[in-house]
């Protein structure tokens, strides 16, 4: 199918994937998105127009072989073809996070010396103007949403559907040398850089070639039998390797659909809309859906409410099995059938996975619970782990091996080797070709016979073959006491409760485990108002008595559980405070994909973990805090902090480890 | 009188036309009571005209005065080049000005679509057998308007609540959509009765945008009531201030700032 190769083309770059794709599926939807309430779509044949038109504008601009193009917005057709453009004139395409401050923006546009950027609108393009004083080889900008922009001084701007016409019109003069450039590309040409966030120090820029890429997209649609007709709905961050992938790599490789929602807003409108047969989401996202759904429950008629718990609690006991295909009772399946009928089609159906044959969810741990509760509804949902530097894909759940607690087994061509330290390292076509500008980096990460390390801990389960991670190798320590420490191991379990929006946990060194914990503002917000409590600000919603009180159960209730983990029993929280405010990538205490940078924490916040420390019963701060548009502020406020039972862990047990 | 030739261009590159309305020494009372004395002032195509004052000034008088809805006692309002007679409302509305509320005054019950889609009604022309069948004329028609309805839904990034109905809205959100349909009916003139009232900051920030964006992209004229003198300022090309339903100035937002009867309108001055 969309294996085959036709005639003697070989492909090797984006480029030659598209205009594999414009004959062999030329009518095919490539790209939809909705604008003015309708999807606008556009066939293979026309995308390759569009793309062409683009790229000899980008000629036609002056764009040399090897330049380096940021492209900045978020997902449009218009923006993803900009990519495959960029590498048709064999310039390198450089997607940027979108919510990135002006700041951020003009490190990583120095840092690869981009002479062009394509700006999804007025927004982005300020930002760069912003700070293109600070960038000498910045030249052009073209943008894509003329709105706002029309006093702009434009003898270094231009609209996007300018270019493609001047393109056009310079057909005959430039398609030569498009041509040209297009037959140079190969599997060693450069696809992508993609700027990795990073938990400590700057973004780096890891080059990804056509190799890597097209490999990492082939053996992926394979291992799960993706088809030309999957459809998917591409909302996810352009600078994130896994939209690359799912939106570009696997696209072209396979010739299927990407659909772009109509605005951030209205993604899970659009989602039903599509209702798409590949898709991929942070745990966030399913969080957030289920969230919304008992919300909704809660609200319904009494009839429908004993139905949905009646029935999703025959799922809970057979759903997943009989997803994985293991033996199921007769008189069971047709209970099951009957509630896909009643509840789980139509819920399926509002959350717009009903069609979803392969789902994926990657980037954090996800809850045991959100993960069985949609495995149990009949879809397909898997986990998987990867990284920027292995083109996404190290580890996959194979169909019917699915568990919440691993990661699966390496990824077809994936070779992984776990060290004495417990670090995994692994090597596959996917491996990165370098770090942009940054040789010392590449050669710490990834040694002479390729292999590159994780940074993660991590072990393979004896029993069923499949990669279990701990945490961050650098995480990873040890409290006086001698016992292991795995901070994300607990703040996981923590972050599993619905308003539990974020966990850090402190005590590498120490002789005991303290956290800070984000509350869930929406989870506890909507219980506030069915609780009539009333607040006026997160800060005080977050110290609420009451709040409090909730949460330190949860805490309670996650050392239990962790006390019964010989090897980390020692990581239960002692003392925890709520924090008044969240932890936020603006004021860099997170990376853009919701990372927690850890150092960072300890710095900005040491006062409040001394104070966990000193036994004190409340303390003070004042913190700075950077609004959307870079202005800084600072917020003060009075933390209680609270102490939270521990369950007694027999000494020997940790001296057996 | 009407030097519709003459014209200027803003300091940030506007071109602002002649003048496309005129007040000509407007009166109203109602009985005994005087809301507007005698005032005079005129509105140039493509300019943003701001109409500031007191606490029952009479501005919305004044604006009422412009979309028709009150008739003057005495005096004249001319309409691009004519005088106006006393008219309907949605005869006015024809004549391409449109407005919104102090109060919002949107169909609660209604999705925002289908308000907005009422911004669209004054230009649709089949009847109401043909409307109910949906068939042929009607049909067009409405694809026609809908398009028309989903720009200006795209212009004021209000897509996520197109199918929400308007009572489950907050305010800001509620002003916006009113702000949407008076835009649908695509005015020549667009009237705005405190369009940021009782708005927080961002909300003011956005609105003010979309304002300027408005006038930017379709060089629509706008008339606004305002309280917030920042926003006033910042906004508009020419003030008319009003106090006890009399005209004390009317010029650039710095001249009138500067004018000892406004700074005593507005701060009070010790009277004997």
């Amino acid at each position: 199918m969309a294996q085959t190769q036709s005639g003697a083309e070989r492909l090797l770059s984006l480029p030659a994937l598209l205009h594999r794709n414009a004959t062999q599926f030329g009518t095919a939807p490539a790209y939809r998105e909705k604008e003015f309430g309708i999807w606008q779509s556009w066939s293979w044949a026309e995308t390759e127009k569009e793309i062409e038109a683009l790229a000899l504008g980008l000629i036609n601009l002056g764009v040399n072989e090897g330049d380096f193009i940021a492209i900045i917005g978020r997902n449009r057709p218009y923006l993803y073809w900009s990519m495959v453009a960029a590498q048709a004139v064999g310039a390198i395409p450089v997607p940027l996070y979108q919510d990135a401050v002006a700041e951020e923006m003009a490190y990583v546009l120095g840092h690869c010396g981009a002479r062009f950027v394509i700006a999804g609108d007025q927004e982005q393009v300020d930002k760069v103007i912003e700070v293109q004083d600070q960038l000498h080889q910045f030249e052009h900008l073209i943008y894509l949403d003329p709105r706002g922009m029309r006093k702009y001084e434009h003898a270094h701007l231009h609209q996007y559907s300018h270019v493609q016409d001047q393109g056009r019109a310079a057909h005959d003069e430039l398609i030569g040398e498009l041509k040209r450039r297009q037959a140079k590309l190969d599997y060693d040409s450069t696809c992508v850089m993609l700027y990795t966030s990073g938990t400590t120090g700057k973004p780096k820029g890891v080059v990804l070639s056509n190799r890597n890429v097209i490999e990492s997209a082939r053996n992926a649609s394979g291992f799960d039998h993706l088809r030309q007709n999957e459809d998917i709905l591409s909302y996810l961050p352009m600078a994130w390797v896994g939209d690359f992938i799912f939106s570009v790599g696997q696209a072209y490789w396979c010739g299927f659909c990407v659909n772009c929602p109509e605005s951030a807003d209205t993604m899970m409108t659009d989602l039903r809309e599509i209702g798409p047969t590949y898709f991929f989401a942070p745990p966030r996202v399913f969080e957030t859906q289920l969230t919304n759904v008992m919300i909704r429950m809660e609200d319904a008629g009494r009839l429908k409410r004993s139905m949905f718990h009646h029935y999703l609690a025959h799922a809970k006991k057979v759903g997943g099995r009989i997803l994985d295909g293991k033996p199921v009772g007769l008189w069971d399946r047709i209970k099951y059938a009957i509630g896909n009928a009643l509840v789980y089609g139509p819920l399926k159906d509002t959350l717009g996975l009903g069609r979803v044959r392969v789902g994926y969810t990657a980037g954090e741990a996800i809850g045991p619970e959100i993960f069985e509760f949609y495995r149990s509804l009949g879809i397909n949902l898997k986990q998987l782990y990867g990284q920027t530097e292995a083109t996404v894909f190290i580890t996959v759940q194979p169909d019917g091996e699915v568990r919440a607690d691993t990661v699966g087994v390496p990824a077809p061509d994936v070779e992984i080797r776990i060290d004495e330290s417990g670090e995994i390292f692994y090597r596959s076509p996917g491996t990165f070709v370098e770090y942009y500008k940054n040789p010392e980096s590449t050669a710490s990460t990834k040694d002479a016979e390729g292999w590159v390390a994780t940074g993660d801990a991590g072990f393979f389960e004896e029993s069923s073959g499949h990669l279990r991670i701990i945490d961050r190798a650098k995480d990873v320590g040890k409290l006086s006491t001698g016992a292991m420490f795995a901070p994300k191991y607990v703040e996981n379990k923590l972050k599993f409760y619905p308003d539990i929006l974020e966990a850090v946990l402190f005590g590498n060194g120490r002789d005991h485990c303290v956290a800070f914990i984000n509350i869930d503002l929406t989870a506890v917000g909507n219980w506030a108002e069915r609780n009539n409590i009333a607040y006026a600000s997160y800060q005080e919603l977050a110290g609420h008595p009451k709040v409090l009180a909730s949460i330190q159960s949860h805490v309670e209730a996650v050392n239990r559980s962790v006390a019964e983990d010989e090897m980390l029993s020692g990581c239960q929280v002692h003392r925890f405070v709520v924090l008044h405010k969240e932890l936020d990538a603006d004021d860099g205490e997170m990376t853009r994909t919701r990372k927690v940078r850890r150092r960072i924490v300890e710095e900005k916040y040491a006062d409040i973990i001394t104070a966990l420390y000193d036994g004190s019963a409340s303390v003070s701060t004042r913190t700075e805090v950077t609004y959307e548009d870079g202005r800084k502020g600072y917020i003060s406020a009075t933390l209680e902090i609270r102490d939270a039972a521990v369950v007694p862990v027999a000494p020997h047990q940790v001296a057996a480890e | 009188m009407l030097d519709q030739a003459e014209g200027y261009i803003t300091d940030d590159g506007r071109k602002i036309g002649g003048v496309v309305m005129e007040m000509k020494n407007i009166t109203l009372r109602f009985g005994g009571v005087v809301a507007i004395k005698d005032i005079s002032f005129d509105i140039r195509e493509g300019e943003i005209r701001a109409i500031i004052g007191p606490n029952g000034a009479g501005k919305s008088s004044m604006l009422n005065v412009i979309s028709g809805f009150y008739v003057p006692s005495e005096g004249e309002v001319w309409f691009r080049g004519e005088k106006r007679p006393p008219m309907r409302p949605y005869e006015i509305a024809r004549q391409g000005i449109a407005r919104t509320f102090q109060n919002i005054a949107l169909f609660e019950g209604m999705s925002v679509l289908d308000n907005v889609m009422t911004g669209r009604l004054t230009q649709m022309k089949s009847g109401l057998f043909s409307q109910a069948l949906w068939k042929g004329k009607a049909e067009a028609e409405e694809i026609a308007n809908r398009e028309i309805v989903e720009q200006v839904i795209d212009f004021l990034e209000i897509q996520h609540i197109r199918k929400t109905p308007v009572a489950r809205l907050p305010y800001g959100l509620k002003k916006r959509v009113e702000l949407a349909r008076a835009l649908a009916a695509q005015p020549k003139l667009l009237l705005l009765d405190e369009p940021m009232a009782g708005m927080n900051v961002e909300e003011k920030e956005d609105m003010c945008r979309f304002i300027l964006d408005v006038n930017d992209e379709f060089g629509t004229t706008i008339a606004l009531i305002e309280h917030d003198m920042g926003v006033v300022m910042d906004l508009s090309d020419r003030v008319v201030v009003m106090d006890y339903g009399k005209k004390i100035g009317d010029g650039p937002p710095d001249e009138v700032r500067n004018n000892p009867d406004v700074i005593d309108a507005y701060l009070g001055v010790a009277h004997d």
